[in-house]
């Protein structure tokens, strides 16, 4: 602290080598010892990862990275290797299936990046060299070139900007391609650069290149002849951003201060980190389980194998003769070369192809959140958007919902409501008619009638007309439609001010609207002086000479004006506890009353302060503010303390009240979201009681909820230390909420409409820093765990007033602690990117607040209410979709293998497949594959209606209940099941293989190939037995499926194929249609094979989860929708 | 044992006995399983397990064939039985091996799928997979190479009937015991040179196990010789499991068109194939074939059990439902 104050007061300036000297136009200057041409990168951007000559090996490298990849190029080069039992293609054409399709989707996207940034490198751009404009590649841009940009171009590079055509040295950009925000924004020119580029000789000093798009830090020294060099302060206003686009101006020239991969858009390409999902970790429990087996069987194989030859006779009758090579061979080296063999006779059960099928599905999944019409906002032309597709089962493990409250919960539609002006309040009617209704129409609404005096009234309304950074519109006739999506809050009424404010926060606009109904109107910005009129019609003129910008630390924004008659001014405005403590007291008392009152309604209020500034305190303030700015290092905090030194001493002049209406469906989507078992968190850096009200609003907090309150207020009630309140309050709020509390039954059984005790915690920023970062010396580690329990056993929490970085503290806070539950945060703006990032899902709401909620997050949405069905329907069904796959995957395995282990014991251990080799390779390609996807994609087990109407479904699936090992014991129990009883069921067949009518005898191809129908026919018609929500596709897949099984055995089997050594498929199938006893068995195992879960459908349906809480759905809406005079009569 | 049984009509039974019938029922059943589950029959007689079959392996003492199993080629015996009363026809005749691995799989591979196509040019360089039967001691390609080929089944049977103390040759049909499609398109004969099959088998040697080559294996018939021998093809297809049966021939010719007639028979037994040595055993089975095909219990029984559970379950469900669904009138009241 003491270090940046002497930072401060000196200017400090020490060279650091993370800073870059840009020389404008390359042009030595005379100050600098010697002009060292910088080396810095051109302005080539380079997005694509490949090029023709290292596609290939580094994509084949990347994509063998992958586990289950590595896995299967193993498998296949033993099957190269070792004399092995099927053919390396077995293995080798699925692999190569996978890994060309997935080098063909990235050859053909890094093409599109290659095509992107041929484009964009070779852009003409305009270059001024030696007083003359030079047309040159955009790849050939060096750092300190002087660019001109014409209106409507992207800037090909990051530039200062030096010079612009408008009047008043400005120029509009747009940054949609960049963070997705189309409002206008204003850039200004370095001021006091000369007009002829030329002859300008300067150099800039800025930070090296960093990623954030809205901080940039730099300064910029102009050599004069005969002069001081003159020290210009750089900020991000100046900077234009390569991506965005020049608007409303005609020219501008600027230099390049970064090039290529440097500029702050290449350094933002670099994709998030990924988030995984819980059912990924799933399957990889269960690929080592399957490993396990697939090891233990080979093991078992061989190790029979050798017991069993070891018996006398058995391991080389006369009829089979080993080779000499054989004979040979070391045994322990036989031994693991047969080991070998039977883990690539098994490996199958591994299969490769479930990758490919999850991502397919994940890929292809995502698109109806994207399609689905019920997330079309007809408000903004926009559906919902998904930026990651890894996430959609995500949606239907969620526990812990962090919601944003401004913009998610609330509209962030500001209507101001009423002010207060020393300690008087004035509500503003609905009727507009009279245009200066100030004081005609305005009464008070307290009990005395009375107003404060007209020079009060004025300041303070001067106040809200001063202390803002609203732009006025400037309403060109094609820009209105574009603008309306983000920014501009609306029209004004009257048809001859067609007029809107662009404001950052729909706060300031709401209040300068508020001014204009009290007649003070504010007309616009021009050459750093503000016009308002005011209530005589007359305007008025005030130099803007600073703006302290707001930030949520502080919670306030000041503007500092100069009167036309002289008098320097500082307007403050702010939330109440940042204003209050910088105000004389008696003041507060008078104002304080109104404040808390709006607040318990609801309203945002917001205390506006002023204060006359002598001419020595400002000539103090202007040269503190300006030194801040020119520094290079720790700029924030250096402005900060300035700012906190300015903004003392103020007097109160009132307060304002904006109302904030709640989202459209708020309260039901929050009711909903609680019924389906997930604990809601209000994190808002709002007061309090607003909070509070909102809470209430939402029905989180409901009238018997008991409000567990942890803030300063109660913190210093007692009038002891904060710490041991601290801890006294933790103590008695756990021995409430977690010890007394009936023990929770698992989510399922627990309903929100119970009779317990429901508890709602409150909490402050201030002292939830308390509890996360306890001082060193107190024993006080146990706090966080307490702080947790608690939380954890409330219906809901709310936290207020808090910072960014305290909600993404919030959230990683829950999602470390035990049982490691599945938090999701939604949010719209900017001050909830952290918690978006931190959260297992994030999700972005298309608001008023600009695009970085909805860029950083994984899903985006219109509304709030939009989330229910997202949850609840989509979330569930995507969960229990992929839950299916991943089991049934598994289990279609385990089934088609277990036959073929079965087989080694009959066939003297020796690695003789069952089935023929097309049928290994198509089974999970070809033959099985489609129906699952199909399902995957399609299931509905209980409709969408259902799933929004009973919300307490949600809870049957939570805790990733379909991939525990129960129900994955289930199903590899009855893919054993299934396994055995077709290898056994054809066994005994086989005990006679005459089966044809002419006596003729089958052979062991036949025998494979019945027990492969068996098994296909099966497996399909157990997904059809599941599938719940028939659609057109799902039978095509389905009865495709097994037409194309029959079609290609019969084609397979018809033909002697050149290619192959050995025809032992030839008329196999044909065959064995032609034999009635293989059609009976084959219907036999079929039907007995599906007979248990036939009977499980049967006797589950009466009494199941689903069937009932269906019915009782189902009957208390016939219920409610019958009106009730049925009730008497049938008692 | 358990004919006289059945002659006994159900519904008689029923009426006599309801408890003896179930019981009786049962223990039918269980002779039937233990029938399926084990293969083997003690009986020296014919057992009557998915047709009736004749073990001649000749490992007891008793046996007539006891002295053939331990001594080299060409040894005959006769085995004796009979049918007391008409065995239907059509009657096949297979014979079975036991403990026998044909589905081995380095067993499996080794042929020469070219070779038995008839392609010349692999006779004189037979594939690898046939070793150790791929070239003799000499260095001479064996033809049909491998090991599948050389290990053909080369006993003989011929069955006699004794008609007033008179042994009458009852004629066995070898046509059309194997695979159409192995018959007319799968296996070919070389091309003959000049006429003559041999020509094109020249340079090559018999597999070590035959006692003739492969353009001998029935001289006068050339629809029946070399590749396309049917007995050959029939060994060629591979058995699924270790303890297999494969069509020998067809009892059809004139008087034997209705069946084997009642009467005592005597099997002679050229005794060839070794088995011993591996625990095998060999029998004969006299089959008859239905439309379904052969003769099989397993299928019968099956779907007897499963149609049984069927109709349980569905009264189980009848009664669950009829519950359920006066409970439920119940609450509408």
């Amino acid at each position: 602290m003491l270090r940046r104050r002497i930072n401060l007061l000196f200017g400090g300036d020490e060279k650091r080598v993370d800073s870059r000297t840009i020389y404008v136009g390359h042009r030595p200057c005379p100050a600098t010892e010697a002009f060292i041409p910088p080396k810095f990168c051109d302005n080539r951007i380079v997005s694509s990862k490949y090029t023709i000559w290292n596609f290939l090996p580094k994509n084949l490298f990347e994509q063998f990275r992958r586990i289950a990849n590595f896995y299967f190029l193993i498998i296949f080069l033993v099957q190269v290797i070792v004399d092995t039992p099927t053919s390396p293609v077995t293995s080798g054409l699925p692999l190569f299936f996978v890994i060309t399709v997935t080098a063909i989707k990235q050859g053909y996207e890094d093409w599109l990046r290659h095509k992107a940034d041929y484009e964009v490198n070779k852009y003409p751009v305009i270059v001024l060299e030696d007083g003359r404009s030079i047309r040159k590649e955009s790849e050939k841009i060096k750092v300190g070139d002087i660019v001109e940009v014409v209106e409507d171009e992207t800037f090909p590079c990051d530039l200062i900007l030096l010079q612009s055509t408008r009047d008043d040295d400005t120029c509009f950009v747009t940054t949609a391609s960049l963070d997705g925000e189309s409002n206008h924004k204003t850039h200004y020119t370095v001021p006091d650069t000369e007009k002829d580029l030329q002859s300008l000789n300067a150099t800039i000093e800025c930070e090296q290149p960093q990623p954030d798009l809205y901080k940039f830090v730099g300064r910029m020294h102009i050599y004069k002849t005969d002069q001081e060099p003159a020290v210009r302060s750089l900020g991000p206003e100046n900077l234009l951003l390569k991506g965005a686009t020049l608007k409303n101006t005609k020219k501008i020239y600027g230099v390049a201060v970064y090039t290529g991969m440097e500029t702050k858009m290449a350094l933002n390409y670099q994709g998030k980190s990924q988030k995984r999902s819980a059912v990924e970790k799933s399957i990889n429990a269960f690929l080592l389980v399957y490993l396990c087996i697939l090891i233990s069987k080979a093991v078992v194989c061989t190790t029979l194998k050798y017991v069993w030859q070891s018996q006398d006779g058995q391991d080389e009758p006369w009829y089979n003769e080993k080779t000499q090579k054989e004979k040979d061979t070391y045994v322990y080296l036989k031994m693991f070369t047969d080991f070998l063999s039977f883990m690539v006779l098994f490996n199958f059960i591994i299969p490769v192809s479930m990758y490919v099928t999850v991502e397919m599905q994940k890929f292809l999944g995502s698109f109806f959140i994207t399609w689905d019409k019920d997330f079309f906002d007809p408000e903004i032309q926009e559906g919902a958007l998904v930026n990651t597709s890894d996430l959609n089962e995500e949606l239907g493990q969620v526990e812990y919902v962090f919601t944003d409250k401004t913009g998610t919960l609330t509209q962030n539609n500001m209507e101001y409501i009423e002010c207060c002006i020393d300690g008087f309040q004035y509500r503003n009617s609905d009727s507009m008619s009279e245009l200066d209704g100030f004081c005609v129409t305005d009464g008070p609404v307290s009990k005395l009638q009375q107003k404060a005096g007209r020079d009060k009234e004025e300041l303070f309304l001067r106040a809200l007309c001063l202390c803002h950074t609203v732009q006025v519109k400037e309403a060109g006739p094609d820009e209105i439609d574009s603008d309306q999506v983000d920014g501009l809050v609306s029209e004004l009424s009257q048809p001859d001010e067609q007029r809107g404010f662009i404001a950052s926060s729909p706060d300031e606009v709401a209040l300068v609207k508020g001014a204009m109904k009290h007649g003070f109107t504010f007309l616009g910005l021009e050459n750093k002086s503000m016009k308002i009129r005011n209530r005589e019609n007359n305007v008025e003129l005030y130099d803007l000479l600073h703006v302290l910008n707001f930030d949520p630390v502080r919670r306030r924004m000041s503007v500092i004006v100069r009167s036309k008659s002289g008098e320097t001014l500082l307007f403050c405005k702010g939330a109440d506890s940042s204003i209050f403590p910088r105000v004389r007291q008696e003041e507060v008392d008078r104002i304080r009353m109104h404040v808390e009152r709006n607040a318990t309604e609801g309203y945002r209020t917001l205390c506006v302060a002023y204060k006359q500034l002598s001419p020595e305190e400002f000539a103090v303030a202007d040269a503190g503010l300006r030194d801040a700015r020119l520094a290079l290092q720790d700029r924030e905090e250096k402005l900060m303390a300035v700012y906190n030194q300015v903004e003392t001493s103020m007097s109160l002049i009132g307060a304002t009240a904006v109302e904030d209406r709640l989202q459209e469906e708020a309260a039901e989507t929050m009711e909903a979201l609680q019924g389906a078992g997930m604990k809601v968190w209000v994190l808002t850096g709002d007061k309090m009681e607003t909070a509070k009200s909102t809470c209430y609003a939402c029905r989180l907090f409901q009238r018997g909820t008991e409000l567990l309150e942890l803030t300063v207020r109660t913190l210093e009630d007692g009038g002891r230390k904060r710490e041991e309140r601290l801890h006294e309050l933790l103590l008695d709020y756990h021995k409430k909420a977690v010890q007394d509390a009936p023990p929770v039954k698992a989510g399922v059984t627990r309903s929100w409409s119970t009779a317990n005790q429901e508890y709602g915690f409150i909490v402050d920023g201030a002292t939830l820093s308390l509890v996360m970062n306890p001082s060193p010396d107190t024993n006080s580690s146990r706090y966080k765990s307490l702080f947790l329990q608690i939380c954890q056993n409330c219906t809901a929490v709310l936290c207020c007033r808090m910072a960014p970085l305290q909600k993404a503290q919030i959230v990683k806070m829950v999602k470390n602690s035990k049982g490691s539950p599945i938090t999701l945060s939604i949010g719209d703006g900017a001050n909830d990117v952290s918690m978006i990032l931190e959260a297992h899902v994030g999700i972005g709401i298309k608001g008023k607040e600009g695009r970085q909620a909805v860029r950083n997050s994984d899903y985006a949405i219109p509304k709030l209410k939009h989330l229910k069905k997202l949850l609840l329907a989509h979330g569930h069904l995507y969960y229990v979709r992929i839950a299916h796959l991943v089991q049934y995957f598994f289990y279609k395995n385990l089934c088609f293998i277990l036959p073929q282990f079965l087989y080694q014991f009959f066939c003297g251990y020796s690695q003789q497949p069952l089935y023929d080799a097309a049928y290994l390779t198509m089974y999970n390609i070809c033959f099985t594959s489609m129906p699952i996807l199909a399902f995957s994609l399609l299931e509905q087990h209980i409709a969408i209606e259902y799933l929004l109407d009973n919300a307490t479904l949600y809870r049957e699936i939570a805790k990733n209940a379909m991939l525990k090992w129960g129900p994955f014991l289930y199903w590899t129990v009855l893919g054993i099941f299934q396994g055995l009883l077709f290898f056994f069921g054809v066994k005994y067949l086989f005990s006679n293989p005459a089966l044809q009518d002419n006596g003729q005898v089958f052979g062991n191809w036949s025998y494979g190939t019945i027990v492969f129908t068996v098994l296909v026919f099966t497996v399909t018609l157990k997904l059809a037995l599941d599938t719940r929500h028939w659609t057109w596709i799902n039978h095509f897949v389905i009865w495709g499926s097994l037409a194309f099984y029959v079609f290609f055995s019969f084609f397979w089997g018809g033909i002697i194929w050149p290619f192959l050594k050995q025809q032992r498929l030839y008329f196999v199938f044909a065959n064995m249609l032609s034999s009635v006893s293989a059609w009976l068995v084959i219907i036999l195992l079929i039907l007995l094979s599906l007979l248990p879960d036939i009977l499980l459908m049967v006797f589950r349906k009466p009494r199941g989860p689903h069937a009932r809480q269906l019915s009782e759905g189902s009957l208390l809406q016939t219920a409610r929708s019958l009106p009730s005079p049925r009730c008497p009569t049938s008692i | 044992m358990s004919k006289p049984l059945k002659k006994i009509s159900l519904t008689k039974l029923l009426h006599q006995n309801k408890n003896k019938w179930s019981f009786i029922k049962l223990r039918q059943f269980y002779q039937s399983l233990e029938k399926i589950l084990k293969e083997t029959c003690s009986y020296a007689e014919l057992c009557t397990n998915n047709g009736h079959w004749l073990d001649y392996t000749g490992t007891e003492m008793n046996s007539s064939c006891f002295s053939c199993s331990s001594v080299k080629p060409d040894c005959v015996c006769e085995l004796t039985f009979s049918f007391s009363q008409l065995f239907e026809g059509p009657v096949f005749f297979y014979y079975g091996l036991s403990n026998y691995y044909q589905n081995y799989r380095q067993y499996g591979v080794s042929k020469d799928a070219n070779q038995l196509s008839g392609d010349t040019t692999y006779f004189l360089s037979p594939q690898d997979t046939c070793s150790p039967y791929q070239y003799d001691s000499s260095g001479k390609p064996i033809v049909p190479c491998g090991s599948i080929a050389n290990s053909k089944f080369n006993d003989t049977f011929k069955l006699y009937l004794m008609v007033n103390g008179v042994k009458t040759l009852v004629p066995f049909d070898g046509k059309g015991i194997a695979w159409w499609t192995d018959y007319n398109v799968k296996y070919r004969n070389p091309a003959t040179v000049n006429g003559s099959l041999a020509k094109a088998f020249d340079g090559t040697v018999k597999p070590p196990n035959w006692p003739k080559p492969a353009y001998e294996l029935d001289p006068s018939d050339a629809a029946n010789n070399g590749f396309v021998n049917q007995d050959f093809l029939v060994w060629m297809r591979r058995a699924a499991l270790p303890n297999f049966r494969k069509l020998y021939g067809r009892i059809t010719g004139g008087d034997y068109s209705q069946g084997l007639p009642a009467g005592n028979y005597t099997l002679q037994i050229n005794y060839n194939y070794p088995v011993v040595n591996f625990k095998g055993t060999k029998k004969v089975i006299f089959s008859n074939v239905s439309w379904m095909g052969g003769k099989n219990e397993f299928l019968g029984l099956a779907y007897l059990v499963i149609g049984c559970l069927c109709v349980v379950m569905a009264i189980v469900m009848l009664i669950v439902y009829a519950k359920y669904k006066f409970s439920d009138d119940d609450d509408m009241q």
